[in-house]
């Protein structure tokens, strides 16, 4: 904690306080840190969600948002899904090849991706893109005085601010993890069909055998809850912003990290629900 | 109504909202009245049990240096900091008792214009200007259109600026997008925070004589936060200044002036004499002593 740092030139007699302390102060600064963060985004939150609920988002915010978090999205995400099918094939086929089942490539290849590896990879990039700029533009809204100046003229910023931009990530963050999905299951198709050879019936066979509706269900339930992180996240550091430029900058940066941690995080949490509901619910089937 | 009728204006007249009080037990009570405020940050004090008054049609300047708690005590009277203790009214309601709804209500009758006008980048200056209005009125865009053109007109702004962003237009221009967006509702009470900073001396003139004019054409109220003393006496019919709290005893009041702009010249005490005449006296040694003071502090710790 500030104030308490480990001094080694204190003055001679004086009593120097022991290692244990210091570890145990800093520690202890750390948690009650972690915890008032964590109440702070709890309240942070619930505001936005009151106001969700209790009115309309701001004339000309929403479609602005969308097209920021949406369409300005959409070439990145893609090519991220590309790049994760074809990396995919590439990892794969060698291992596949040394068993003599190449052809079940699409199955993993597919499965990977629209149940953990699209939902994931494209929430980070969208972590890195939407919630770094989300956290930019509000943290320099808050260090130029733009915040208290929507609140002078009776504009809630809550409201204003984190409603559009919340619904956008909520709504469109599926979307483009749809999007995901789909370039990362045509980036498979054609590096494992065109560059690598496999048969193409035996591909397709092999996808639709192993890749159900429930992992498609699970992929884009996930990317909610990411998409709910990223705007909460990002639009909480940027009303917390420090002053000056590097504030904005720290305020960018940890709202990647937080969110980047909290995805991971959560994505387990989702993950080991959704596989005791699936097992509770239809007994296992399929193997390859 | 035109300058010179304005400049007899009565301000006893200005209509009131309905209350208990009579109109004129109303009009004869301060728009503002700030009682025991006290402001902390942590475990910093920047204001400490502030008493003040301001009447309707004043124009009160709040002077004083850097870190005094000029803009800190500007922003506790519109709401926008709730002071730790203490009371801020404005015009006989308690502004940390009333609910969200009526805040929102009373921040219409507010006008603020910040230091760097902080006008919103993603909109051109009409939709800056014709922000506040969208907040707090059904009006018709042919309505709205002709308030804003007109207001950027009064600020001395041409009718093609409309369409320009904040950046694309210098400090100057930007204030007065900033001033003509604080007047847009006619608000009952404008503050101005460091209205002339970092404008040459024409440009700083310049809003001067809007602040003025704003005046004569409005019945408004007007609080400017500023170091510049030739804004402060030419603007203001009554100067403040607040001295920074950690320098002074606990016993001593951080208001050390309260007048009329002509008595600063003379004002008894020394550290207002100094302000007033950009003097800066003993002031170098004070700041070496407190340095010295917080080195000596740190290495205690």
């Amino acid at each position: 904690m500030a104030g308490l740092t480990y001094r080694e030139d204190l003055p001679l007699g004086e009593k120097r306080p022991g290692k244990l302390s210091h570890w145990v102060t800093d520690w202890g600064g750390m948690v009650v840190d972690g915890v008032s963060t964590v109440g702070d985004i709890t309240i942070f939150a619930y505001r936005m969600f009151v106001w969700m609920f209790t009115r309309r988002p701001a004339k000309g915010t929403l479609l602005t948002n969308f097209y920021h978090v949406g369409v300005l999205s959409l070439p990145v995400v893609a090519l991220t899904g590309t790049f994760i099918g074809m990396v995919l094939a590439v990892q794969s086929h060698r291992q596949f090849a040394m068993i003599g089942m190449e052809n079940r490539l699409g199955a993993v290849i597919n499965s990977s991706l629209v149940r953990e590896l699209g939902p994931v990879l494209a929430a980070t990039m969208l972590a890195g893109r939407v919630g770094g700029a989300i956290a930019a533009v509000i943290g320099t809204m808050r260090v130029t005085e733009q915040i208290e100046a929507l609140t002078t003229m009776g504009a809630d910023p809550i409201h204003y601010l984190v409603v559009p931009r919340f619904l956008a990530c909520l709504l469109l963050i599926p979307a483009l993890t749809i999007m995901a999905d789909f370039m990362g299951i045509v980036g498979g198709y054609f590096y494992s069909v065109i560059v690598l050879g496999i048969d193409h019936a035996a591909y397709l066979q092999n996808s639709a055998d192993f890749v159900t509706g429930y992992d498609l269900f699970s992929g884009i339930l996930k990317s909610f809850f990411f998409g709910a992180i990223i705007a909460i996240v990002s639009c909480y550091r940027g009303f917390n912003c420090q002053a000056g430029a590097e504030g904005v900058g720290q305020a960018a940066t940890a709202a990647f990290v937080m969110s980047f941690v909290l995805i991971l995080g959560v994505d387990l949490v989702l993950n080991i629900l959704l596989d005791a509901f699936y097992y509770a619910v239809w007994a296992p089937e399929t193997s390859l | 109504m035109t300058p010179d009728k304005a400049e007899e204006f009565d301000f006893q007249s200005v209509p009131l909202d309905p209350d208990t009080l009579d109109d004129t037990a109303k009009a004869d009570r301060p728009i503002v009245d700030v009682r025991g405020v006290t402001v902390r940050f942590e475990s910093q004090t920047i204001l400490k049990e502030i008493d003040l008054q301001i009447q309707r049609g004043q124009t009160l300047a709040i002077i004083g240096e850097s870190g005094c708690g000029k803009t800190v005590l500007m922003k506790t009277i519109v709401g926008l900091i709730p002071p730790s203790e203490g009371t801020v009214m404005f015009d006989g309601r308690d502004l940390g008792r009333i609910s969200q709804q009526e805040m929102t209500r009373t921040r219409r009758r507010f006008g603020f214009v910040f230091q760097n006008a902080a006008l919103f980048d993603s909109m051109n200056i009409f939709d800056n200007v014709a922000f506040p209005i969208l907040q707090h009125e059904k009006a018709s865009d042919s309505e709205i259109e002709g308030r804003v053109m007109e207001k950027l007109s009064e600020v001395g702004l041409p009718p093609e600026a409309a369409l320009k962003f904040p950046a694309e237009i210098s400090g100057g221009m930007r204030k007065r997008v900033g001033l003509a967006r604080a007047l847009i509702l006619q608000p009952e009470l404008v503050v101005y925070d460091e209205p002339t900073t970092g404008l040459d001396p024409i440009m700083s003139d310049v809003i001067n004589e809007l602040i003025l004019a704003t005046r004569r054409n409005y019945p408004v109220t007007s609080v400017v936060v500023t170091h510049d003393m030739r804004t402060a006496r030419k603007v203001a019919n009554r100067v403040v200044m607040l001295y920074p709290r950690r320098r002074l005893q606990a016993d001593q009041s951080q208001m050390l002036f309260d007048g009329s702009p002509s008595d600063l010249d003379h004002a008894d005490d020394r550290r207002v004499r100094q302000f007033v005449r950009g003097e800066a006296g003993e002031r170098i040694n004070e700041l070496m002593r407190e340095t010295a003071a917080i080195s000596q502090s740190n290495a205690g710790t």
